[in-house]
């Protein structure tokens, strides 16, 4: 888990973080300071805002600066956020089918939406099949219908055709 | 003393109504199912279920709650006992003689003294939390607007320092919470704020769905096609289960040091369970006569942390239900559900709302009891569900996490909301940033700004308010020293309790 090359990724990670950290604050900052800062006494809406962004940027100054004193490798395995780039085919399946489920609940009901994000994440994991997919969001569909339509009465027709 | 009996006795009395029974012991298997499942922690189960509690009365919605977060903490041991999986990080530490014990057929005892244990130390958690509430209460109506603020400020930054990883980063965060709870509309001059001319974020983003975004859909994306297969073919009867009683002796004096262990970081707030097993068990190698032969399977290196976890567990609700300061994300979710069934948590609570509060109490014991019974028959199917493989289940928690949304005000905008989340939690894990501390400063925000607010109109402006009330000054100087001791830390590259850390690190690299 400690290999060298962990360790030189892990400080890189750090500027790239520190550098949205920065990014974050100083526009969140600068929207806040058009909603009216006020005064100590009588803040106004952007007070508040206004110094968590400027906070949240000298947050991310200082991650940049400390980046090359972190400690790598052991302690980054343990705390468990080790994580690599997101598998491209998964994370773009679920990010897919969960916009999918929106149109598809907005447009024809529960059950197709229920289907389209069912089976467009279940095709993100390459090791399902086409067949196995399809069983699976069939139980769900079955789910949908029995437990949030009939059961929870979710406030979503099953079908229907437009807005 | 006796009041608190016979509340106690009250509160019994609301837990064994049959539906607040019920759905305790509803809260009890599917925290106990979920925590057993990789990859699906306490706070996943929880804001899935969230929406659920919106149609119910306030007593069983937060016993339910309350059910899934220690009835996950049992099952994340089964998984980490067993198969060597901590399926979330507290129980990291379990592994290390848990699995050991294991290869070597006693598997099931050990899974025997970690109930017994987790229901010593819960006990003591909660006979702590009964006498301590109310004492905490008396004092805390004390607290004006600049005291709430102070201590608010402690709890974050305990929160974001102490947890896991870089303390930097925590404080980061929680900042980026606090920001994120500021959207909607400003409550004192009804001006939107960052609502992006969006109608409907005019009523600020919703907890259910940064939640989902962050524990559920986050993890989703950084996960798939990433997890490894589970294989097991570890079979269970009820007779192993059974520790002897040289077992027991064994287990005795690390069970009450954990859970003093325990039991002292649950009081205070913003200390994350990691760090409290990861003490208990360095507290453990420290009095042990040989800690060379922690690792290869000691009954104290199971006792000990567990126990720590449990009495913490409890122990944690005592701010948040007296004082309305949550100590982790799972109780900020917790403090949510509260405010989201028009509940206010703080000193008013138990006089308010007794039901709430002593129902709670008597509920932890018998959902303890009820989780002892279950786990004996239930952990050969617990290890059975070990085998759903990840490629079924996350497709089928995707559809209950929109669905669940959707419920949260019915509107399918909130999907966005989700999604947003959920593609920010996985950019930030990816660049090694903890995602629970934006819970916490998301749920402290919007009272955090009040207080702040408050306190400065009735100075005129004057920041000394904050140093010049005593309670308030102590909060702020202890957040101060805590500040400078994490700076130093951070100057000494490691502070003492990333060498634990650092040490249990090693020695699970070791054991993988």
């Amino acid at each position: 888990m400690s290999d060298p090359s962990n360790k030189k990724k892990t400080w890189n990670k750090d500027y790239y973080g520190g550098a949205l950290l920065v990014i974050v604050g100083a526009s969140a900052a600068y929207a806040a300071n058009s909603y009216n800062l006020g005064t100590l006494a009588h803040m106004g809406p952007g007070y508040f805002p206004f110094a968590i962004g400027v906070l949240i940027a000298i947050c991310g100054v200082l991650l940049a600066a400390t980046a090359k004193k972190k400690p790598s490798g052991g302690e980054a395995a343990l705390v468990g956020h080790q994580h690599d780039i997101p598998d491209f085919r998964g994370a773009s399946c679920i990010i897919l089918g969960t916009i999918l489920f929106y149109f598809a609940g907005e447009y024809f009901g529960l059950l197709p939406a229920t289907f389209c994000i069912v089976f467009v994440s279940a095709l993100g994991d390459r090791s399902n099949s086409v067949f196995q997919a399809l069983i699976l969001t069939a139980g769900m569909m079955i789910v949908a219908v029995v437990i949030f339509w009939w059961a929870l009465q979710v406030q979503m027709p099953l079908f229907k055709w437009g807005i | 003393m006796e009041q608190s009996l016979q509340d106690l006795w009250y509160g019994f009395g609301v837990a064994f109504q049959g539906h607040n029974l019920m759905w305790s012991f509803f809260g009890v298997l599917v925290g106990n199912l979920i925590g057993v499942l990789p990859g699906m922690g306490a706070l996943s189960a929880i804001s899935i279920l969230l929406p659920l509690t919106y149609t119910m009365h306030p007593v069983p919605a937060i016993l339910m709650l309350a059910g899934i977060f220690y009835g996950s903490q049992y099952g994340g041991a089964i998984g980490a006992i067993l198969l060597n999986l901590p399926s979330h990080p507290p129980h990291a530490v379990t592994c290390l003689d848990g699995f050991p014990m294991t290869k070597k057929g006693k598997g099931g005892t050990a899974l025997g003294i970690t109930m017994i244990c987790s229901f010593f130390a819960a006990s003591v958690g909660i006979i702590v939390m009964i006498f301590a509430s109310p004492l905490l209460t008396t004092i805390a109506f004390k607290f004006g607007p600049a005291e709430l603020f102070s201590i608010m400020l402690l709890g974050l930054l305990a929160g974001s320092t102490m947890s896991r990883g870089s303390p930097l980063k925590g404080v980061a965060m929680t900042l980026f919470g606090l920001l994120c709870g500021v959207v909607g509309t400003d409550v004192n001059t009804g001006a939107f704020r960052f609502a992006f001319g969006i109608p409907e974020l005019s009523d600020g983003l919703e907890m259910v769905a940064v939640a989902m975004g962050l524990f559920g859909i986050a993890d989703f994306l950084l996960n798939v096609n990433r997890m490894k297969a589970i294989t097991s073919n570890t079979r269970m009867r009820i007779r192993d289960m059974r520790p002897s009683l040289a077992e027991l002796k064994e287990a005795f004096w690390p069970m009450v040091r954990g859970t003093a262990v325990g039991t002292l970081f649950g009081a205070m707030p913003g200390t994350g369970p990691t760090i409290t097993t990861f003490i208990a068990y360095a507290v453990e190698q420290k009095v042990a006569k040989d800690p060379s032969k922690f690792g290869t399977g000691m009954i104290a290196g199971v006792a000990a942390p567990e126990a720590s976890a449990h009495s913490k567990t409890q122990v944690d609700f005592i701010p948040t239900m007296s004082l309305g300061i949550p100590g982790d994300a799972v109780m900020a979710l917790l403090l949510g559900a509260l405010l989201i069934q028009g509940i206010q948590p703080g000193p008013q609570l138990i006089s308010e709302h007794p039901d709430i509060f002593w129902g709670l109490i008597a509920s932890f014991w018998i959902g303890n009891v009820i989780l002892m019974i279950l786990n004996v028959p239930l952990i050969g199917v617990w290890v059975k569900m070990l085998q759903v493989p990840y490629r079924y289940l996350f497709p089928s928690a995707m559809f209950f996490i929109a669905v669940g949304v959707f419920t949260t005000q019915n509107s399918l905008f909130q999907i966005w909301e989700v999604l947003v989340f959920g593609i920010v939690g996985a950019l930030l894990m990816v660049l090694d940033f903890s995602v629970a501390p934006i819970m916490l400063g998301f749920v402290l925000g919007p009272m955090m700004e009040e207080n702040f607010r408050r306190a400065l109109l009735l100075s005129r402006g004057d920041m000394a308010i904050f140093v010049q009330r005593p309670i308030s000054a102590t909060f702020v100087g202890i957040s101060a020293v805590l500040l400078l001791a994490v700076t130093w830390g951070a100057w000494r590259k490691k502070s003492r309790i990333a060498k634990v850390q650092e040490m249990v690190a090693e020695e699970t690299a070791v054991a993988a």
